[in-house]
C-alpha cells in the first residue's frame, strides 16, 4: 500500500545542498512490522516524514493505496495524515499541562465524529493506561508517556503507525513493552508499523529490517516469523492491554 | 474543528498559563477601563456646563460689555470687564419695541461681604430692576422682590437668595431685618425685603442678593459713572417662548451700535443657545482629547497583547508541530490562535468594563483636588471600547496566528 519509487529529498542550505534521500524505492504491505536502521544522518527520519505526509519529496513518486500523493497541497496532506497515519516520537511529544485523555483526543479534534472521550479512553485502555487518563505528562514515567503517545497514534484507527526511535529514551524492559504493543497492533489489527531504531534487539521484534546509508537503502531483509529476542517478550496470546504497567 | 472546540481549546490554553494570559489581557483591561472612565469624565463635565447654562433660564439673550483693549499695553481685559453699558441702554432697547422681546432687566453684579447679626458671608450682589424676577424666572418665597418705588427712591432694600437667607438668618424670619453689605472701606445697611425660592442646580444663584440698581451707583462711589449714568455689566433680555433669537440679537445690536456711536462694538450680544453651543464646543474638545488618550492606551494595550501572543506562539512551537502531525491544517492552527486572542480580549474587555464602570461610578460626586467630579457613563463608550478591544485583539492575534500557521511541522516538532 505504501510505494516509494526513486524518491529524492534535497535540502538547500547556506552550506550547500544536502541529499537526505538519494533515490529511495520501497514497498510496504498492510500489517507489516518494519524496522528502519542506519547510522545518524542516513535519511531515516526524512523518509518517515515523507511517508507520513509531513513532507513532500523533491523528486520521485510516492503512491499510497494506488493514489499518487507526491504533490498534494498542504491541507489535503494534513487531512490524509490525520486519518491514515499515527506518529510516535523519541521525545514523546506530548503537550505540556494536558491530561493523558486530552492528549489522546487531540487527533479526533481535527476529524468529524463524536464520542471523542470514549474513543480516547478505549485507546488508553489498549495501551494499559486507563487508570492514568487524568494524569499530565509530568506525572507519568517515560514509558507511560510513550504509551500515551502510542494511544494518541492509534485512536484514529490509522493504517500506518510511524515511530521514529520510539525506544530511544526508554530502558530495555520498557522498550520491549512498547515493541510488544506495536507487534500486537500489526498482528491483530493489521496496522502497518514502521519503527526507526539503532538497536538490533529492538529490530528483532519486527518481521522486516530496512537498512539505510547516505540517503540510500542498502539492504532489506524479511523474516517470516517474529523471533523474540528475550523470554520477557510478549506473546501473541497476551492482550495488549495487559502488557507492562 | 468546530467553533465550540476552538473556543474550548482556547479556554484550556488560557487556563493552562494564567500568568501569561493575565499579562496578555492586562493591556486591554487598562485600555477599556480608561476609555470608559475618561469618556465618562468628559461627558460629565459637558453635562455639568450645560446644566449650569440651562440653569440661567431659557429664552434669554445677554448683552455684556466687550472685552476692552488697553491702548497703551495692548492687553486685553476679560469679557465684561470694562463697564460700557448703562441702565439707559436697557431703556433704549425697551423703547425700540423689538418684536419678540418680552422683558428687559439690566444688572450690575459684584462680590461683597454680607453681614447680619453674628453671621458674615461672601455673596454676589446683583443690582437690578423689578423686571429681573420675570426675565430670569426668579420667584420670591417670602416678602417681595424689588419694586418700582425702590428704584425711584434708591432705597436701601435687599432681597436675599435662599442660601444667603439661610446662612445669615438660620432661624428664618429674615424679612425686615438689617443686612450690612460691605465692599472695601464702604458699607451700608440694607433692609431685607424678601427671600427667593431656591433655584437648585449648582446653587450659584442661591448665593445672590438683589439690590435696586439705582441705589448701588448712588451709594457706592466706585460704581458711579463719570457722566452720572447708572453703569451695568449685563442686560438680560427675555424673548417670547420659541421666538427666533437671531433677528432679535441683530436688532439689539443695531440699537446699541447707534447709541454708542462706535466702529467696533464695545458690547457683545449672546443668546443662551450661543453660550450652550460655545460651552459644548469646549467640552467636546475636552472629550475628544480624553478619548484620544484613552484610545492610545487601548492601542498600546493591543501591542502588548500582540507581543505576548508572539511569545506564546514561540513557546508553543512544539505543540503546533504536534497538532499538525495529528492532522491539524495550517488554518486550524491559525484559528486556534485567533480564537485565543479573541477570547482573551473578550475577557479583558469584560474585566476592563467592570473596572471602568466601577471607577467612573466611584469618582462621581467625589471632590478631587477641589473640583467636584461629575461623570456620565456612556453606553456607547462601553460598546466602543469593547468593540475596539475585540478588534485590537483580533488584529494583534492575527499576525502571531499567521506565523504559527506557516510553521513547518517537521521543524516545529523538533524545536525545543
Ligand atoms: N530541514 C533540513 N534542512 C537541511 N538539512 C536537513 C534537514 N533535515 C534533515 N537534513 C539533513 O538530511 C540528512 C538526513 O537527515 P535525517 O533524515 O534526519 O537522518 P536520520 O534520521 O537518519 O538521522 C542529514 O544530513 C540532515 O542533516
Ligand atoms: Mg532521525
Amino acid at each position: 500500500m505504501i510505494h516509494l519509487e526513486n524518491v529524492e529529498k534535497v535540502y538547500r542550505t547556506e552550506a550547500g545542498e544536502v541529499r537526505a534521500l538519494d533515490g529511495v524505492s520501497l514497498d510496504v504491505q498492510a500489517g507489516e512490522f518494519i524496522a528502519i536502521m542506519g547510522s545518524s544522518g542516513s535519511g531515516k527520519s526524512t523518509m518517515m516524514n515523507i511517508i507520513g505526509l509531513l513532507d513532500d519529496p523533491t523528486a520521485g513518486t510516492y503512491t499510497l493505496d494506488g493514489a499518487d500523493v507526491s504533490k498534494l497541497d498542504d491541507d489535503t496532506r494534513s487531512k490524509l495524515r490525520g486519518r491514515l497515519f499515527g506518529f510516535v516520537f523519541q521525545s514523546y511529544n506530548l503537550v505540556p499541562r494536558m491530561t493523558a485523555v486530552e492528549q489522546v483526543e487531540l487527533p479526533l479534534l481535527y476529524q468529524r465524529g463524536t464520542n471523542r472521550r470514549a474513543m480516547a479512553l478505549e485507546a488508553l485502555d489498549r495501551v494499559g493506561l486507563a487508570d492514568r487518563a487524568s494524569h499530565q505528562p509530568n506525572q507519568l514515567s517515560g514509558g507511560q508517556q510513550q504509551r500515551v503517545a502510542i494511544a494518541r497514534s492509534l485512536v484514529v484507527h490509522p493504517n500506518v503507525i510511524l515511530a521514529d526511535e520510539p525506544t530511544g529514551a526508554l530502558d530495555t524492559r520498557t522498550s520491549e513493552e512498547v515493541m510488544g504493543i506495536f507487534g500486537n497492533l500489526a498482528r491483530e489489527q493489521r496496522i502497518t508499523v514502521v519503527v526507526v531504531t539503532h538497536e538490533s534487539n529492538i529490530a528483532d521484534f519486527t518481521n522486516r529490517t530496512v537498512r539505510m546509508r547516505d540517503g540510500l537503502i542498502i539492504s532489506d531483509e524479511r523474516r517470516l516469523q517474529v523471533i523474540p529476542s528475550s523470554a520477557s517478550s510478549p506473546d501473541a496470546s497476551i492482550p495488549v492491554s495487559e502488557v507492562g504497567s | 474543528m468546530s467553533i465550540l472546540d476552538s473556543i474550548r481549546t482556547a479556554l484550556r490554553a488560557i487556563a493552562a498559563n494564567r500568568l501569561r494570559s493575565g499579562l496578555t489581557a492586562l493591556g486591554l483591561v487598562i485600555g477599556v477601563a480608561s476609555v470608559i472612565v475618561l469618556i465618562a469624565v468628559g461627558q460629565g463635565a459637558q453635562q455639568g456646563v450645560q446644566e449650569r447654562i440651562r440653569g440661567l433660564g431659557s429664552d434669554l439673550i445677554f448683552v455684556k460689555p466687550a472685552a476692552q483693549t488697553d491702548r497703551s499695553t495692548g492687553a486685553r481685559g476679560a469679557q465684561g470687564g470694562g463697564i460700557t453699558l448703562t441702565a439707559a441702554d436697557a431703556d433704549a432697547i425697551t423703547e425700540a419695541k423689538i418684536p419678540g422681546v418680552v422683558g428687559i432687566a439690566p444688572q450690575l453684579s459684584f462680590n461683597a461681604q454680607a453681614i447680619a447679626q453674628s453671621q458674615n458671608l461672601g455673596v454676589t450682589i446683583i443690582g437690578t430692576t423689578p423686571s429681573y424676577a420675570d426675565v430670569r424666572d426668579a420667584r420670591v418665597a417670602q416678602g417681595a422682590f424689588i419694586g418700582a418705588d425702590d428704584i425711584d427712591r434708591r432705597s436701601l432694600t435687599i432681597v436675599l437668595g435662599s442660601a444667603v437667607a439661610a446662612s445669615l438668618f438660620p432661624d428664618g424670619d429674615a424679612i425686615g431685618q438689617q443686612v450690612r453689605i460691605a465692599l472695601g472701606p464702604q458699607g451700608f445697611n440694607f433692609r431685607v425685603l424678601g427671600v427667593m425660592e431656591p433655584r437648585g442646580g449648582t446653587g450659584e444663584q442661591d448665593n445672590y442678593a438683589f439690590i435696586p440698581v439705582s441705589s448701588l451707583s448712588a451709594r457706592f462711589q466706585f460704581l458711579r459713572n463719570p457722566r452720572g449714568d447708572i453703569s451695568v455689566n449685563q442686560i438680560n433680555i427675555r424673548t417670547a417662548p420659541g421666538a427666533k433669537q437671531e433677528p432679535i440679537e441683530t436688532a439689539i445690536t443695531d440699537v446699541l451700535a447707534q447709541r454708542h456711536q462706535v466702529v467696533t462694538p464695545d458690547f457683545t450680544v449672546q443668546s443662551q443657545n450661543d453660550l450652550v453651543g460655545a460651552a459644548a464646543e469646549v467640552s467636546r474638545t475636552l472629550s475628544i482629547l480624553l478619548g484620544s488618550i484613552a484610545g492610545i492606551s487601548l492601542i498600546v494595550g493591543g501591542i502588548g497583547t500582540m507581543n505576548i501572543m508572539l511569545v506564546s506562539v514561540t513557546e508553543r512551537t512544539r505543540e503546533i508541530g504536534i497538532r499538525r502531525a495529528v492532522g491539524a491544517r495550517g488554518t486550524d492552527v491559525m484559528r486556534q490562535f485567533v480564537t485565543e486572542a479573541i477570547v482573551l480580549s473578550l475577557v479583558g474587555g469584560l474585566i476592563g468594563t467592570g473596572i471602568g464602570v466601577g471607577v467612573a461610578m466611584g469618582i462621581d460626586g467625589r471632590d478631587i483636588s477641589g473640583t467636584a467630579m461629575q461623570t456620565a457613563i456612556q453606553t456607547w463608550s462601553i460598546v466602543l471600547a469593547f468593540g475596539v478591544a475585540l478588534l485590537v485583539g483580533l488584529i494583534s492575534g492575527s499576525y502571531p496566528a499567521f506565523r504559527a500557521a506557516r510553521l513547518d511541522p517537521i521543524l516545529a516538532l523538533r524545536s525545543e
